[in-house]
């Protein structure tokens, strides 16, 4: 327990991923500090989801290092397991039971896990409250909206008290009402128990809300690491000058918009008007970056084309 | 209690729970009315129609009951197993401590519940209309019940073997009801096999199903075995040949299986949902 790598709850070193005579992850590195959320964006097919699959348990990796609470994923034993919390990408098993009745089920299996310092597992009552599925309770999960599915899924990937918990695409499919939703509720597990969260999207507005911390994942590497303003840092220093003189629209771009403004005032003391100074957002950052690494990537296009035709 | 001994507990929770689910489904009720009808109509159309100075209808019951032990194990398991994959059960198994055993004991539990509930609803209308049925004994009660058990063990790990291999549930039906209702015609279970032809008659008492027929035969006729290859009962014959199919299939099957889960995951499973959704169902 007093190892160094205890206080990272996922430490990544080198991550490797083929498949065949194809590279789908090519050294990847990061980690997370107990209780951060950290985001894992990047474009579809960016390796994503085999990172996250890998961190699992559930996907042998091909070279490098990893550890989950200190474990490697693919020596993980039960004990490990019960530590985690997956929320998976389901649709529609357990059909026929109950909302409340299934949690309820799979919450016993953590039971013997528990300790005197982690309750497992939570009040399963309690838990559809925080996800608000109270009123739900004892409807069959096959009634619910595809959001509402969404939140059980993650109730049940909460419901071990999981000191790591993983989200893979959780909100792929939701209208914006059920988006914000989901979010209230990651906002509100992360005042739990310093619980670690790792969660893929390729929403870029979406991680902007909920990262302490991202890390962008382009052709099968790590692009970019760190806070949503670090990482806008990182790719442009340049902040855009935009204001109106005289009827004319003007723009500069400058890497000290500050001395900028107070020249342009101190030259022109009237007839300045409508001054707005914008540092580049994160989606400009963020299209800059993966323009920057994504490699000429005919697989994704010729998937599309499929997609036409049928 | 240890947690093994718990998840396994827990299994048990589960097949409860789903079988009461089983029986309050209309859907599932509906298709398991229909079938039982199908078959209590075929007993009902063969009840005087008489083969050897036998009743049709009184051989072909508890024939009946053997074959569905059988298609519940191999075309049960593998419908189950392959639905499973697909909508994601088991990769939810997976997710939790412990879970794969539960996931286990809660389908061999389920298992044994529904085949019970389904040779009932056959059996029980069926003695109303077919005459001739003895009455069984301790010594023929012990009978159904190893008869019943080792029936599913040697039929249920091939269909979980076709069920971890196929690539969606609808071809674990399919791969399944083929080879079984082969089977079935020529292993004398709508018609004595004796009127087979010697070579149908040898490949037939090669699988489960002949002599799973054969033994429900011998508890609930009388003691004469007419129609019957050897002229009489073979009840080590029978526990012989089934317990040689479960030794094998428990051989491979969980070989098959570990395999299939550890290569579960959430991005096969989601390759799959996009076919189901693709085929509309």
């Amino acid at each position: 327990m007093i190892s160094t790598t205890q206080e990272l709850a996922i430490d990544v070193t080198d991550l490797q991923m083929r498949y065949g005579d194809k590279d789908i992850l090519t050294g990847v590195s990061f980690n997370a500090k107990q209780g951060e959320v950290l985001v894992l964006l990047g474009p579809n097919g960016a390796g994503k989801t085999t990172t996250i699959e890998i961190l699992e348990g559930f996907r042998m990796r091909s070279a490098g290092e990893v550890r989950v609470l200190g474990t490697d994923p693919a020596r993980g034993d039960e004990l490990w397991r019960a530590r985690l919390g997956v929320v998976l990408q389901s649709w529609r098993d357990h059909a026929k039971w109950g909302v409340f009745e299934l949690l309820n089920h799979l919450g016993k299996y953590y039971e013997p896990y528990s300790t005197p310092t982690h309750k497992r597992p939570f009040d399963a009552q309690h838990l559809l409250e925080l996800v608000g599925l109270q009123p739900q309770a004892k409807q069959q999960i096959q009634s619910l909206s595809g959001g509402q599915r969404r939140r059980l899924d993650v109730a049940i990937g909460l419901i071990g008290n999981p000191e790591v918990l993983f989200l893979d695409e959780p909100t792929v499919g939701f209208d914006p009402k059920s988006r914000r939703d989901f979010h209230d509720v990651i906002h509100r597990l992360t005042d739990l128990e310093g619980t670690t969260i790792l969660l893929t999207t390729h929403d870029l507005s979406e991680a902007e809300k909920l990262a302490d911390r991202i890390v962008v994942l382009a052709g099968g590497k790590i692009v970019a690491n760190g806070s949503a303003d670090q990482l806008a840092k990182e790719v442009s220093s340049q902040a855009e000058v935009r204001w109106v003189q005289d009827d004319q629209k003007h723009v500069h771009s400058s890497s000290n918009a500050t001395a900028y403004v107070r020249k342009l005032l101190e030259q022109h003391p009237k007839g300045i008007s409508d001054l707005e100074v914008r540092r580049a957002s994160l989606e400009d950052t963020y299209m800059k970056i993966v323009m920057q690494h994504e490699l000429p990537s005919d697989k994704t296009s010729s998937k599309e084309k499929k997609g036409n035709e049928l | 209690m240890n947690a093994v001994a718990r998840s396994a507990r827990l299994g048990l929770e589960r097949s409860w729970i789903e079988t009461k689910q089983f029986l309050r489904n209309p859907q599932e009720m509906v298709w398991t009315v229909l079938i039982v009808a199908i078959f209590l109509g075929v007993l009902w159309f063969q009840r005087n129609k008489e083969v050897e100075g036998i009743s049709l209808g009184l051989l072909t019951l508890p024939s009946l009951l053997g074959m569905m032990v059988a298609q519940a194990g191999f075309s049960g398991t593998a419908g189950v197993i392959s639905y499973d994959r697909e909508d994601g059960t088991l990769l939810r198994a997976k997710a939790i401590p412990q879970g794969i055993i539960g996931y286990i004991v809660a389908r061999t539990a389920y298992l044994l519940n529904t085949t019970v509930i389904n040779l009932a609803a056959v059996f029980v209308p069926a003695l109303f209309f077919i005459d001739g049925i003895t009455g069984v004994g301790i010594g023929g009660a012990l009978t159904i019940a190893w008869l019943f058990l080792l029936g599913l063990f040697a039929t249920a790990p091939y269909g979980a073997i076709i069920g971890s291999l196929v690539k969606s549930s609808g071809s674990g039906f399919g791969l399944t009801f083929l080879p079984l209702a082969g089977l079935v015609a020529i292993s004398g279970i709508f018609y004595p096999i004796t009127a087979m032809a010697g070579w149908l008659q040898a490949v037939a008492q090669v699988f489960p199903v002949y002599w799973l027929g054969h033994g429900f035969r011998s508890v609930f006729l009388p003691d004469t075995a007419v129609a019957e290859l050897h002229g009489s009962w073979q009840l080590g014959a029978t526990a012989l040949i089934l317990t040689a199919w479960a030794i094998v299939g428990f051989l491979f099957a969980p070989r098959v299986l570990r395999r299939m889960a550890r290569r579960e995951s959430g991005s096969s499973m989601q390759e799959r949902k996009e076919k189901a959704m693709n085929r509309g169902y």
